[in-house]
């Protein structure tokens, strides 16, 4: 790193950028803070950390953007080991979140078009095809992505990051380490399959280590597995307190509130925003405040979030009374925190990224399901039927069918994308949603 | 059926209504104060879909002798265009609305079938008459009467006796698209091959039926089947599900109104 490029990250992050942020979440606290600007009848304000968690997601950002000029920088899946990363000092991409940036934003078609017109499929998930036109055509929400120095990607959460991230490798000409976590079909991963994950690990070390640099210091390491271990459980309690009636947050808050557990696990920063997270949703819960002001049915949802219709469907279930309380999404960063050992972090890492609901089989995510309706005391189901997300979404069809007759609670399969709208038709899901809520009557 | 027999004489006053919007064609439907139909009217659908609804109430006021001078009967709207009745106290699915008003007239539980213009359904009715479960056609028309409409006008043969000619077929063709702007050209080019009209439609019809077994399966067939919408005039349809089902389908006596008379029979219970 030359001193040029030292001082004009000083100037651009410290100095310049974190002030407006500052002044930006100030902003937007007196507006949240003051809730007869709130318009939504049926809704609670968001919560008053959220200008917090959007600054700090912001900062995130902006660092990002300049990171080039200051560190390696490592673009990684959602379920790739990231802690190693971290002890190594590399800042983290995730273009899944970058995606889902662009998603909320309304620019992931135009984007994805970019890729579409370089001959990407439109079969291809709508996340990858994003991240490709982002890569290809330099547009992003976010101001600049950074090139990447390193890419990883580990295959617990679908096998396309296996192809994308050839892609990327090739596009950017970058060592690409690929973790291989065999899928768990029954209950427990056998011991070869966790020692399998576990060796892939360590053998990535020395290439991760040319690029950092610098070795891997194992205190770091343990730091950060720590770090990792509390964010998640704080996460984990925070959507747990939903088992309350009527719930303190939906899972679309949820939704907008999990970027940091994603792409900044590890930070003692995630850590303290969870903490300030859950002593807010305490308060809510003794206040006896609820996320939908007139709480009269609890939902589950299954599967991504339709990024670009959060806003709508938040308003139309909460205009007919309808919280959705939980998600096997949001809750897949938090129900594995347990499994984190900072003592043992090969082992621990092996075990953990072994173990996420996309990596096991669809009898185990009808088996979470059935146990989230219990735990929060849920009257029925929605199911997103993902085009781009075909690990989540197959199965579904029996799963419905299935907590229809074991739990007796009606199911509802939603067919959308996460990312891309034309694969929404905007009425037919207005009409299926329609007469769901009038069978939840 | 005529447009005369589709009014019936004002035997009882008139205590709420219910407007079926459909895509293509508009049912509006009166009931008395014990629920029974009283009189209803169906025309084509307008694009213009606020002064068609205007209208029609008009005539609703008129024709069942409404001498009062403030019409303050309650209305409730359904089908795709229901949102854009303003006179409307609430608006309410078809899914609802249809369940509704074929469990007041059949009096028992069991599966619906409803085979709209633009869209079908497939509905699941517990015996105390509340919505279990629904399945509704994928984002595009196949399994609609839009399907059987587009492709049959390819072939010259009008809308009300496409049943019939499809009936008569001695043998008939597989169409395999299901989508149904895919299937006009499957359409064309079995023309151009020269098989015949009638087993063509055949072929269409059984396409149709089969994307509505598979609906059914999704929510599960519990008899006895019932059916109901625009399509139900075509007598192939029914016979054809029979067929493919293997249970004998239950008939409402006016199955295209079934929408507008559960609004109808909801309208009501806002009065009371």
């Amino acid at each position: 790193m030359s001193a040029t490029g030292w001082l004009g990250y000083q100037w651009n992050v410290n100095i310049v950028g974190r002030t407006f942020l500052r002044v930006q979440r100030w902003q937007v606290e007196q507006r949240v803070g003051g809730p007869a600007r709130w318009k939504s009848e049926y809704l609670t304000p968001p919560l008053t950390i959220s200008p917090r968690a959007k600054e700090l997601v912001a900062r995130h950002w902006l660092e990002a953007r300049y990171a080039n000029l200051h560190r390696k920088v490592a673009w990684v899946t959602s379920g790739a080991p990231v802690e190693l990363l971290k002890a190594l000092d590399f800042f983290v991409i995730y273009p899944e979140n970058h995606a889902a940036i662009c998603g909320t934003a309304r620019v992931a078609v135009e984007i994805s078009s970019e890729a579409e017109d370089a001959g990407y499929s439109r079969d291809i998930c709508s996340y990858a095809r994003t991240d490709f036109g982002s890569m290809l055509s330099g547009k992003t929400p976010v101001g600049k992505l950074p090139k990447p120095d390193l890419l990883l990607a580990c295959t617990n959460i679908c096998q396309t990051v296996l192809f994308w991230y050839r892609v990327l490798a090739r596009h950017f000409n970058v060592p690409l380490i690929l973790i291989d976590t065999p899928f768990v079909y029954y209950d427990e991963a056998p011991e070869y399959a966790v020692q399998f994950v576990k060796r892939q690990l360590e053998e990535a070390i020395p290439t991760l280590e040319r690029v950092a640099g610098r070795s891997l210091d194992e205190r770091k390491l343990r730091e950060v597995g720590r770090l990792s271990r509390m964010a998640s459980q704080l996460w984990m309690e925070v959507m747990e307190r939903n088992d309350h009636r009527p719930a303190p947050i939906t899972a679309f808050d949820q939704f907008t509130q999990m970027a940091p557990i994603v792409e900044m696990r590890g930070d003692a920063a995630t850590v303290d925003l969870y903490a300030a997270m859950l002593k807010e949703v305490d308060e809510r819960i003794a206040r006896g405040i609820g996320a939908v002001k007139n709480e009269r049915k609890r939902l589950l949802w299954d599967n991504l979030p339709i990024w670009y219709r959060l806003r709508y469907l938040a308003e139309f279930l909460g205009e007919h009374g309808i919280a959705i309380v939980a998600s096997t999404y949001t809750n897949a960063w938090g129900e594995l925190a347990t499994m984190i050992d900072p003592e043992q972090p090969f082992e621990s890492m092996a075990r953990t990224y072994t173990y996420p609901i996309l990596n096991r089989g669809t009898g185990h995510k009808l088996a979470t399901m059935k146990r989230m309706i219990e735990a929060y005391h849920l009257d029925g189901v929605i199911l997103h039927s993902d085009r781009s997300c075909k690990p989540y979404s197959i199965g579904q069809m029996d799963q419905r069918d299935r907590l229809i007759r074991d739990c007796s609670v009606p199911a509802l399969l939603l067919e959308a994308d996460h990312n891309d709208s034309r694969c929404y038709s905007e009425e037919q899901v207005a009409n299926r949603l329609a007469a769901f809520v009038e069978m939840l009557r | 059926m005529t447009r005369d027999e589709r009014r019936m004489t004002v035997s009882r006053g008139v205590c709420a209504l219910g407007i079926d919007v459909g895509s293509t064609t508009v049912k509006i439907v009166a009931v008395d104060a014990g629920g029974d139909l009283a009189w209803h009217f169906l025309e084509q659908a307008d694009p213009r879909v606020e002064d068609q609804v205007a209208r029609l109430l008009d005539r609703a006021r008129k024709e069942t002798s409404q001498t009062s001078e403030v019409w303050d009967v309650p209305l409730v709207a359904t089908g795709y265009g229901r949102k854009l009745v303003r006179q409307a106290g609430r608006q309410v699915t078809e899914i609802t609305c249809h369940a509704r008003g074929v469990y007041r007239e059949l009096a028992h539980g069991g599966t619906l079938v409803d085979i709209g213009g633009q869209d079908s359904k497939v509905i699941g009715i517990s015996p105390k008459g509340d919505v279990v479960d629904f399945s509704m056609n994928d984002k595009c028309a196949a399994g609609t009467g839009r399907f059987l409409e587009n492709t049959a006008s390819r072939m010259g043969v009008p809308l009300d006796r496409m049943g019939q000619v499809a009936l008569a077929a001695s043998d008939e063709v597989s169409i395999s698209s299901t989508c149904t702007v895919f299937a006009e050209s499957e359409v064309i080019s079995l023309i151009a091959h020269g098989v015949a009209v009638e087993s063509i439609l055949r072929g269409l019809h059984r396409s149709l039926i089969r994307r509505i077994v598979a609906m059914i399966r999704t929510v599960g067939l519990v008899p006895p089947l019932m059916l109901s919408g625009g399509v139900v005039q075509n007598q192939a349809i029914p016979r054809m599900l029979e067929q493919e089902t293997g249970e004998k389908v239950v008939l409402p006596s006016y199955p295209q109104l079934m929408g507008a008379y559960g609004a109808a029979l909801i309208a009501l219970e806002m009065r009371v």
